[in-house]
């Protein structure tokens, strides 16, 4: 905090008050003060922890712990190790205070995730995610080029459009999964007037995965397009008229002169793009709980909750372990993010 | 512009057009439609299977509605919504325009590491969180309560309300703030009486954003609840999914139900909603 730099120049023959000076400096500190503390607690520090807990194996609870009665036979030790036994035992009594059950296993946890056929499904399907999530930026771009014209009742066209992302992903998914009913579904409906055979998306395990990110597609196109008509707005006209008299026109136009102009809208739908796909949660336990099977659509945000909190016991060093590969996935995303900005930042 | 103005295309495309335009919209809202179909109709029509057929005893109006109203644990569930969004909206925007005033105005060591912190926060998966979060809600008494879910979420989203704030900040005029200093005005003060009153199309933004996101959140909802007492709507349609099995008719409504305050909201602040989506889709 020594060095600080003020915005307001100090002249020599103008001395400043002491007291302005390091008003300036105390400052902003005291502003960013709650809100570090607040996301210290539930941000940051957790983030530590769960590194820490995927060495450990715990359930989750706290039992009491317990000492030795004064005068027994018993010592503390000893009363500490028998653990939950020592409430059966002879000459040990509860101190009031509770602690942490877990057991330290060191990297166990990370070596049964490489033996476990559950967490590469999940990984599996969290690739075909990442993807296939990618197709809502060139649907988001089609669409916006198709509405970014005057027309009456454009506005509410455009909002129309964008109507499915201000949907809970829960409701999204519920509508979905009402749409792929296997026999009245209006999916089968449809594909029946075309003489396809009816199919159980949700249930089959071919389909499921997919059947899901259909579902998520469907708001994801929505944001990106809107990121779309809001970069089309700021396309500079005179370099269109200018590439248009050069006869540009059509995908050329496009690909040449308006796609680089679009780059920042680029840059934020492959950022929102990543991170949902990576987040695809709420979808996959609304549509199919996991299932069908054993875990066929599931990813590892929904392996880890299920695994963390299942009703079989909860497993949270296991859980922690699977959060902290996810976690260094997405960090490699969060890296690149922040290298763009801090260059920003600079140039 | 791009595409070429339609007005500058024949006439034949231009019908077209304006004929594609309603077709497509239609296409693209058809899951929103058939959840709309849906609750309108009897539901003897589902026991019948008669999914998307006429209605055979005609159209029931609001009476799903008002049947997921009165006979179903509904507006507790969307009380609790409404007593955990708004709270969280007030309070981590308020957080953030302390933050963003901070990090946007002052340069100091730090500055731009104590920014990275909070983005990257705000990126991260929410699992890596889960279970410290969960114990710590449950260590401090607030597991299951209303409480808990608006603590931890003000906490999350101070991450992309700093971003916001502090971006919208920089792009101030800084001449104001320095004339504010020469006439030695206190830097609480400039925070209060210069600054703030300019935030406002930023305040109304991220309210607006903050809102929709927790009003829509489920999986910390599913993490930290689990009664009716103090579950949001979001995950209490999902018990609902159970009381309601296969009724469709009710089911549709209380999703459409649960569904409307952050469309509400979208359509009533739809410039500042964009607005906050799109912060920096424009260089």
């Amino acid at each position: 905090m020594a060095s600080v730099t003020t915005d307001t120049p100090i002249h020599s023959n103008d001395p400043a008050p002491r007291a302005k000076i390091s008003q300036q400096a105390i400052a902003p500190w005291l502003f960013l003060l709650p809100a570090f503390i607040f996301f210290a607690v539930y941000v940051i520090i957790p983030i530590f922890q769960s590194f820490y807990i995927s060495a450990y194996e715990w359930n989750g609870l706290y039992s009491p712990e317990y000492r030795a009665v004064a005068g027994s036979e018993m010592t503390d030790l000893e009363c500490t190790e028998l653990g939950n036994r020592a409430a059966r035992t002879e000459g040990c009594e509860p101190t009031g205070e509770n602690v942490w059950t877990g057991e330290y296993v060191g990297f166990e946890n990370y070596r049964n995730l490489w033996s476990d056929p559950f967490f590469w499904t999940s990984l599996k399907n969290n690739v075909i995610w990442l993807l296939l999530y990618f197709l809502a930026i060139p649907g988001g771009l089609f669409i916006s080029l198709f509405l970014n014209q005057k027309v009456f009742g454009m506005r509410l066209y455009k909002s129309l459009f964008f109507f499915p992302f201000v949907l809970s992903q829960v409701v999204v998914g519920l509508v979905f999964s009402w749409f792929y009913l296997p026999n009245e579904g209006l999916l089968n409906e449809v594909l029946s007037w075309f003489g396809g055979p009816r199919t159980n998306i949700l249930g089959s395990n071919d389909y499921a995965t997919y059947g899901i990110i259909a579902a998520g597609l469907w708001p994801q196109t929505a944001y990106c397009m809107i990121l779309y008509l809001t970069g089309l707005n700021a396309v500079d006209p005179e370099q269109i008229e200018a590439a248009r008299l050069d006869g540009a026109k059509g995908p050329k136009m496009l690909w040449y002169v308006v796609l680089p102009q679009l780059w920042p809208a680029t840059f934020i739908a492959i950022v929102v793009t990543v991170i949902g796909a990576l987040r695809s949660f709420d979808l996959i336990t609304i549509m199919t709980n996991g299932g069908p099977g054993f875990y066929n659509t599931s990813v590892l945000a929904f392996y880890m909750y299920d695994v963390a909190l299942s009703e079989f016991g909860f497993r949270m060093g296991y859980g922690s372990a699977i959060a902290v590969i996810l976690f260094l996935i997405m960090m490699v995303y969060i890296a690149g993010f922040l290298w763009k900005m801090w260059r920003d930042e600079k140039g | 512009m791009f595409p070429r103005p339609i007005e500058q295309y024949g006439q034949g495309t231009r019908v077209a057009y304006n004929a594609v335009l309603p077709l497509a919209l239609l296409v693209w809202l058809i899951p929103l439609l058939a959840v709309i179909w849906f609750s309108i109709k009897p539901g003897e029509d589902f026991t019948t299977g008669n999914y998307w057929g006429w209605p055979e005893n005609g159209f029931q109006g609001i009476t799903n509605y008002m049947t997921v109203f009165t006979q179903s644990a509904m507006p507790q569930y969307l009380w609790n919504s409404v007593i955990i969004t708004v709270p969280t909206m007030f309070g981590a925007v308020a957080l953030s325009c302390m933050t963003g005033f901070a990090l946007g105005v002052y340069r100091f060591k730090g500055n731009l590491l104590i920014f990275f912190m909070f983005v990257a926060g705000n990126f991260v998966p929410f699992q890596i969180l889960m279970v410290p979060v969960r114990d710590l809600t449950d260590q401090m008494g607030l597991y299951d309560t209303r409480l808990g879910l608006i603590l931890f979420h003000v906490a999350f989203q101070t991450g992309f309300c700093t971003l916001f704030m502090r971006n919208f900040i920089r792009a101030l005029p800084r001449a104001l703030i320095e004339a504010a200093r020469v006439e030695g005005i206190s830097e609480w003060r400039i925070f209060w009486f210069v600054v703030l009153p300019l935030m406002k199309p930023a305040i109304a933004a991220l309210c607006v954003l903050i809102f929709t996101f927790i009003w829509n959140d489920f999986f910390w909802a599913v993490v930290l609840t689990q009664s009716p007492e103090s579950q949001p709507v979001t995950a209490g349609i999902t018990a609902f999914n159970g009381q309601y099995r296969a009724m469709y008719h009710l089911m549709s409504a209380g999703s459409i139900v649960a569904a409307i305050p952050p469309v509400a909201m979208f359509f009533l602040m739809q410039k500042h909603f964009i607005a906050g989506l799109t912060l920096g889709a424009v260089k």
